[in-house]
């Protein structure tokens, strides 16, 4: 009986037997696909069929309505980075596009992998100044590492896999997808979605050439006082272990950029502190006498370098990076290992001497009790009436056993919670490094603790950032996400206020920042907050953040004019570094 | 030091990728001098050829960031003597004057230039060459009133005698070409070292 019907399906054109999709279809089918799971994003007009076809992906999708689309970029960039996927954003045409713009800049210099889509008007109003039309391409193209505009939809399967292919490999970065109306609506015969693996013009990896390992290797194993910097290609790269493994074997002395802490524990051996401008005393003032320096995964930025004609000229330079413009971009390499630090640190581990440097090593300790003596035990155990942030990451470490993943914002906070937050494993410092975003840090909290559920995530926020992005509490409300904040207040624009008092003959302009009542905001997002200003209250405070089934914001007064130190001041070097 | 170089870049034809070449000179505040866009030997390969005055310290890195792009093949630079180049100049002058007062032939001979169009009321003249040669011939014209003037970009091709289709070949392929280091550790993680 049923043979007739069978025939009748036999004989069907290939183009029917195929299934008709929309453009929006394809998209979430493209997501799926790709193993996403959590989408942040803001509706509008130019969008609208996307968000028409994610109604029935509800289930398989779930999709966190921000307040602002910057915040979507930033909770996808926090997303990424506690989960070393892909951040997804949906945001509509004009407005919601032109809103991502912070954060795509703040993923590309940060390497971030994130994919935004972005609705556009209808094809044929494309450069008419048709409502919410705005050319978010030409737009975007300095701040993303790769965008597209889509116009027809039978692109949309081939070019978002392009889109997660580039945004996750070699060196990661934002990617902005641009797709007009019609093409969303457009039906199409859908063959299936591939992911791609390989694009003819882009090499996500150099090839690692063995003879610069081996020349490396052979620096490394002549040098008396060798030298490790690492960045954030370490995490990426997801080469923790390989790195640990390198430096144990060489026994050489590392040092982190903030978007590299956490790679390793904090109380390794070896991990000797943090670099830069308000890094530790030790690696700023010993960069310039070591005698080897090997940089893995970072980018020589200024804020690390100090002055550039006085930075490590005594040392011999070697440099691991998977992008190949980096080499020799601020600092000359003697020997450039290109590559996926994942591939070339065990080449390198193999072929250098079981070492301990420990008269070298020793002297990093030494510098260690002088910056102890002259700032870090003032920090953490003032005597002053007032509170200092310092004291508040030290109580914070000892509740959290260094478990939680940190996400700052900008500013002072950043460079004290950087300083002193203990870590114990990977991704778990969250930060805006290269762009210095204010309003960074609740955002990407947000979508941090999505990234690692299972992970307690605090953002240490100032008063002056968290202003910045302060409507996201409302997503916080909405999504129930259980995100614990934490605002170092001390009333001013504090690392400005700081550059002022020592730069500027304390000439405070426009740095005494008011807030309203945090407490009180919170509450009337549904959100339970304390308030303290004395030390006796600091542990218990803490504790009841941490311990609070759901969200909690403790607001913590800190002393107004209290400054970070140390400090290499703008022009200097970095054995310049000032104590006071 | 200084000096002019012309980069030559392999791209997919892709819309959008001129701003994205672009800005990248115009992001550090460096003057294009000559832009030209065309195919290349090979076909859907698009070619750039950039002039720009810099120091090759400066140009690595310019080089660098174009090759970084994910539809570039390939960039590269190279001195001035190192390539042939050549640039296209259109003259339009009026015909009466150029018929009453110029010898037309020695005009075409000594500076190997072409009549494309001749009208009544004017002619125009095509020559190609080194910037010296077509800025010539503008000053030849001018006492006879040169009622409009143009030069193409600049065009270059490398002295050196290999093409971009061997490169192209190799890019193609998804296995990496020949002189790669297979990476014999990797696999092997826990007989190089213990964790």
């Amino acid at each position: 009986m049923n043979t007739q019907q069978d025939t009748a399906e036999l004989v069907l054109p290939v183009e029917e037997q195929k299934k008709t999709i929309s453009g929006s279809q394809a998209v979430l089918l493209a997501l799926q696909a790709e193993g996403v799971k959590t989408v942040f994003g803001y509706p509008g007009g130019a969008i609208m069929p996307i968000y028409d076809a994610l109604y029935d992906f509800q289930e398989d999708l779930h999709h966190i309505l921000v307040r602002h689309e910057q915040g979507a970029t930033h909770a996808a960039q926090g997303f990424a980075r506690t989960s070393g996927k892909v951040g997804v954003v949906f945001a509509t045409s004009g407005p919601g596009a032109t809103n991502l713009v912070t954060g795509l800049a703040d993923a590309q210099i940060d390497s971030t992998p994130m994919v935004c889509i972005t609705g556009q008007v209808y094809a044929h109003l494309l450069g008419t100044d048709a409502f919410q039309e705005t050319d978010v391409i030409n737009i975007t193209t300095p701040v993303t590492k790769w965008n597209y505009q889509v116009t027809d939809a039978t692109e949309i399967p081939s070019v978002l896999a392009k889109a997660f292919y580039i945004a996750k490999s070699g060196r990661p970065g934002p990617v902005l997808i641009d797709i007009t109306k019609n093409a969303q609506v457009q039906l199409f015969a859908y063959e299936g979605y591939k992911k791609c693996d390989h694009i003819r013009s882009y090499r996500p990896k150099p090839k690692v050439r063995k003879e610069y390992v081996e020349q490396a290797a052979a620096l490394i194993n002549g040098a008396k006082k060798p030298f490790v910097l690492w960045g954030q290609g370490v995490i990426l790269g997801e080469a923790e272990n390989e790195f640990k493994a390198f430096i144990e074997k060489s026994g050489i002395p590392a040092a982190w950029t903030i978007l590299g802490a956490s790679a390793i524990p904090t109380d390794h051996y070896l991990n000797v502190g943090m670099l830069g401008m308000h890094g530790n005393y030790g690696p700023n003032v010993l960069t310039n006498e070591c005698d080897v320096l090997i940089a893995i995964g970072m980018r020589f930025d200024d804020r690390v370098t100090g002055r550039l004609d006085k930075y490590a000229r005594q040392a011999k330079v070697i440099h691991l990076d998977i992008d190949p413009a980096e080499i020799d971009k601020n600092v000359k390499a003697e020997v450039p290992v290109w590559g996926d630090c994942k591939e070339t640190l065990p080449m390198l581990t193999k072929l250098v001497d079981k070492k301990e440097h420990k008269e070298w090593l020793e002297l990093f300790r030494a510098y260690e009790q002088k910056e102890i003596v002259a700032v870090i035990q003032d920090e953490l155990h003032p005597d002053t009436e007032k509170l200092t942030m310092g004291e508040v990451i030290d109580v914070l470490n000892d509740l959290t056993k260094g478990n939680a993943v940190i996400v700052t914002d900008v500013g002072q906070h950043q460079m004290v919670a950087c300083r002193y937050a203990k870590f114990t494993q990977s991704k778990s410092n969250i930060t805006s490094g290269g762009l210095g975003t204010m309003g960074f840090a609740l955002p990407a909290a947000i979508g941090a603790k999505f990234g690692a559920p299972e992970r307690t995530v605090v953002a240490i926020i100032g008063d002056g950032g968290f202003q910045m992005t302060i409507q996201e509490l409302g997503t916080i409300m909405q999504s129930g996400v259980d995100v614990k904040i934490l605002i170092l207040n001390n009333e001013f624009l504090g690392m400005v206020r700081q550059w002022q008092q020592l730069f500027n003959d304390r000439r405070y302009s426009f740095v005494d920042i008011m807030s309203p009542d945090f407490v009180m905001v919170a509450k009337g997002y549904g959100i339970a907050g304390r308030k303290i200003s004395v030390r006796d209250e600091l542990r218990n405070a803490l504790s009841e953040m941490l311990n609070h089934p759901g969200s909690f914001l403790l607001e913590v007064m800190v002393g107004k004019e209290n400054n970070v130190f140390p400090m290499v001041p703008q022009g200097c070097s970095v054995s310049e570094i000032r104590l006071k | 030091m200084k000096q002019e170089y012309t980069i030559t870049v392999h791209t997919e034809n892709h819309i959008g990728l001129l701003n994205r070449i672009a800005i990248i000179f115009s992001r550090r505040k460096i003057n294009i001098e000559s832009l030209n866009t065309s195919p290349s030997e090979v076909q859907g390969i698009h070619r750039f050829t950039i002039v720009i005055t810099e120091s090759e310290d400066v140009v690595i890195k310019l080089v660098r960031q174009i090759e970084k792009q994910v539809e570039v093949l390939k960039a590269r630079y190279n001195t001035t003597d190192e390539i042939v180049w050549q640039e296209l100049a259109l003259y339009k002058v009026s015909t009466d004057q150029i018929a009453e007062k110029v010898k037309v032939e020695r005009l075409l001979r000594e500076y190997g230039a072409r009549a494309v169009v001749i009208r009544k009321d004017y002619t125009i003249f095509e020559t190609s060459g080194h910037r010296e040669e077509t800025e010539r011939l503008v000053r030849f014209f001018e006492p006879y009133g040169l009622i409009e003037f143009v030069r193409s970009a600049r065009v270059a091709i490398t002295k050196s005698s290999k093409g971009f289709h061997e490169t192209l070949k190799e890019f193609s392929k998804i296995e990496p070409g020949s002189d790669t280091v297979e990476n014999e550790y990797l696999d092997k993680n826990k007989e190089v070292f213990t964790m």
